[in-house]
């Protein structure tokens, strides 16, 4: 049976107005600033150091959840331990806290006079006004998407294929690797460019825990919003920068799961 | 050797099971699903650790409960056939075989995966990904891969159960093949009696966590030695209450109407079984000249062909089922409905008391 008219017709008109506002904004970038504007802000000095900057603290901080993110979240995928869903919680509360939340918890937590800032500055490490800062912020606000998503990943391995690894003289830990991971492979590529967007992206809790510092804390986000008052063709240049990169990104991801893509099957 | 002897309580089940398998044996657990059976199989591996109990393979102890032994998986060497066979997607046939080689040149295990794959037929689809393989294709890959290893012991966990019954008879009769050469115990669990039968060297039947009753498959049909095993087995099961009867025989009565009679000797509350292919129909009112002592008058209620046979579920207060041939069940014009009179022998009655 087709669907009635009226319906249908409340369909197409619902998916016009998301797709055009969703979109609406990011062409305007495009749109607004010509690509003189756009190469010529890039020979500034100043647009430069953020966008190494951004890169630069982006990586470092996506190195930092891979490496721990990705055990810690198959301990929580396949342990049973009390607490555990207050465990799971508490991982992702981070996902629903605001920017500037973040920012002030962090100064809290890790700042000059927070619960560890004694401990951290006897250890010779300076973190607020600090590049070592930016990461710590980046990495505080992009790990949960990265661990949720790997945790949900792992979760779904056939736990069969990890006990057949093991009856084959696989130790744990090789089947974690050789099986587990890239049975993950898909989830894990996609929580990684969650996680990467959402570090690229981060704003607040850089700039209430960091500051915006040129060359040491400030980052893209903070550069647009530094130009965005004295001179906005220049931010709306950085803007079209930051929106390129962004969408490299997704479309990357898309290409690592293509069979997904694609609508083939995914490996079960 | 293999011993397998554990207690644990799984769920509501408690399962308590002592089984010994010689080398080149082959045991073969039976019983309906939720019995236990894949449990036993996964304490022997080291998946599941029981409450307490003993694994021991050879001179090895692999788990002892009391003495805190519990041998990792991996350092089991067990051979394990997983149900829907457990092949890595993610690797090309060749590679899943080669997964356990370990310890030697990239060529050498290669070339040793390959072997596997032509003793197995297979050796075509080496380079192929388990996702496009057939089922009998997957079903000999990870038989190869079980088999890898050089194992100590082989677990085959119903190994022909994820396989289309058009394919399922020629993979058996591979599978009797290779449990024929393997030198080590193989543990063989299914939920089919006759797959068993075929495979087993000998037969346990496991029911609710333990195993009833142990011997070769004919043993067991001819003689089960309860109303459940006799049923599992194939075998007709009637109700009634055992008497002395004439001439040294056994008088049933059944529950439901009519007597039987048996060269078995009971008293009481008993299940009589009776082969279904044992049962002769005739049809109603026809004179019993034959050999047969018992005959229930039965009215057909359906009729179903399994190859060259009728299987003929009949109703005589109780339900039963006889099997005969295409040609017979042609020539009564056997259909629901229609009255015959089924016979057998009092020799081929089993009585076991209830």
């Amino acid at each position: 049976m087709s669907p009635r008219p009226w319906f249908a017709a409340v369909l197409v008109v619902a998916f016009a107005v998301a797709l055009t506002f969703l979109t609406l904004p990011v062409v305007a970038i495009f749109v607004d600033s010509s690509p003189g504007k756009l190469i010529e802000s890039l020979g500034d000095p100043v647009a430069r150091d953020a966008l190494w900057l951004s890169l630069k603290t982006t990586t470092i901080a996506l190195l930092l959840i891979l490496a721990i993110g990705t055990p810690a979240a198959y301990f929580l995928a396949t342990r049973r331990f009390p607490g555990r869903a207050l465990a799971i919680t508490l991982v992702e509360l981070p996902l629903v806290l605001p920017p500037a939340v973040a920012g002030i918890a962090l100064l809290a937590a890790v700042g000059p006079t927070g619960i560890l800032g004694g401990a951290i500055s006897d250890a010779g490490i300076e973190l607020v006004l600090e590049t070592a800062g930016v990461v710590v912020a980046l990495t505080f606000v992009a790990s949960p998407f990265y661990v949720r998503q790997a945790q949900a990943a792992f979760s779904s391995v056939d736990r069969t294929l990890m006990e057949a690894a093991r009856t084959l003289g696989a130790s744990e830990a090789r089947t974690f690797a050789r099986i587990v991971i890239p049975a993950a492979m898909p989830s894990l590529a996609a929580g990684t460019a969650l996680a990467l967007g959402r570090a690229l992206g981060e704003f607040g809790a850089t700039l209430m825990f960091a500051g915006s510092f040129r060359g040491i804390t400030q980052t893209v986000p903070l550069a647009i919003y530094d130009r965005f008052s004295t001179d906005f063709p220049a931010a709306l240049a950085l803007s079209s920068v930051l929106v390129a990169v962004s969408a490299a990104i997704l479309l990357s991801v898309k290409l690592v799961s293509r069979v997904e893509v694609l609508g083939g099957r995914a490996p079960s | 050797m293999l011993r397998v002897d554990a207690r644990s309580l799984l769920g509501e089940m408690e399962l308590d099971v002592q089984l010994n398998v010689q080398p080149g044996h082959c045991l073969a657990l039976a019983g309906p699903s939720g019995a236990g059976k894949t449990s036993v199989l996964r304490i022997a591996a080291g998946l599941l650790r029981p409450d307490s109990g003993r694994v021991v393979c050879g001179e090895d102890v692999w788990l002892d409960t009391d003495r805190g032994i519990d041998v990792v998986p991996e350092s089991r060497r067990c051979g394990y056939l997983f149900q829907e066979y457990a092949l890595f997607p993610h690797l090309k046939v060749i590679d899943n075989v080669a997964f356990p080689l370990r310890g030697m040149r990239r060529a050498e295990r290669r070339s040793r995966a390959l072997a596997l794959l032509e003793r197995f037929d297979v050796g075509s689809l080496a380079s192929a990904y388990p996702l496009t393989l057939s089922g009998g294709e997957r079903q000999r890959v990870a038989l190869a891969r079980a088999l890898a290893r050089n194992p100590r012991a082989l677990l085959l966990d119903e190994p022909l159960s994820a396989l289309d019954a058009r394919t399922r008879a020629a993979a058996a009769r591979g599978l009797a093949e290779v449990l024929h050469e393997v030198e080590v115990p193989t543990l063989l669990v299914t939920h089919d009696f006759s797959e068993a039968a075929q495979l087993g060297d000998s037969v346990g039947v496991i029911d609710r966590g333990r195993v009833i009753q142990e011997g070769t498959a004919s043993e067991l049909a001819a003689r089960p030695g309860s109303a459940f095993v006799a049923d599992f087995t194939g075998a007709v099961v009637l109700t009634g209450v055992a008497r002395p009867g004439e001439s040294g025989l056994t008088t049933v009565d059944l529950d439901g109407g009519g007597t039987v009679v048996s060269t078995d000797h009971a008293a009481g509350p008993v299940a009589a079984s009776v082969y279904p292919w044992e049962i002769e129909i005739e049809a109603a009112g026809a004179r019993h000249g034959g050999s047969a002592r018992n005959h229930l008058a039965a009215e057909v209620t359906s009729t179903t062909t399994l190859g060259n046979r009728v299987r003929v579920a009949l109703a005589a207060g109780q339900q039963l089922a006889a099997e005969i041939t295409q040609p017979s069940a042609e020539r009564l014009a056997l259909r629901p409905g229609v009255r015959v009179t089924a016979s057998w022998k009092a020799a081929a009655t089993r009585l076991v008391p209830l």
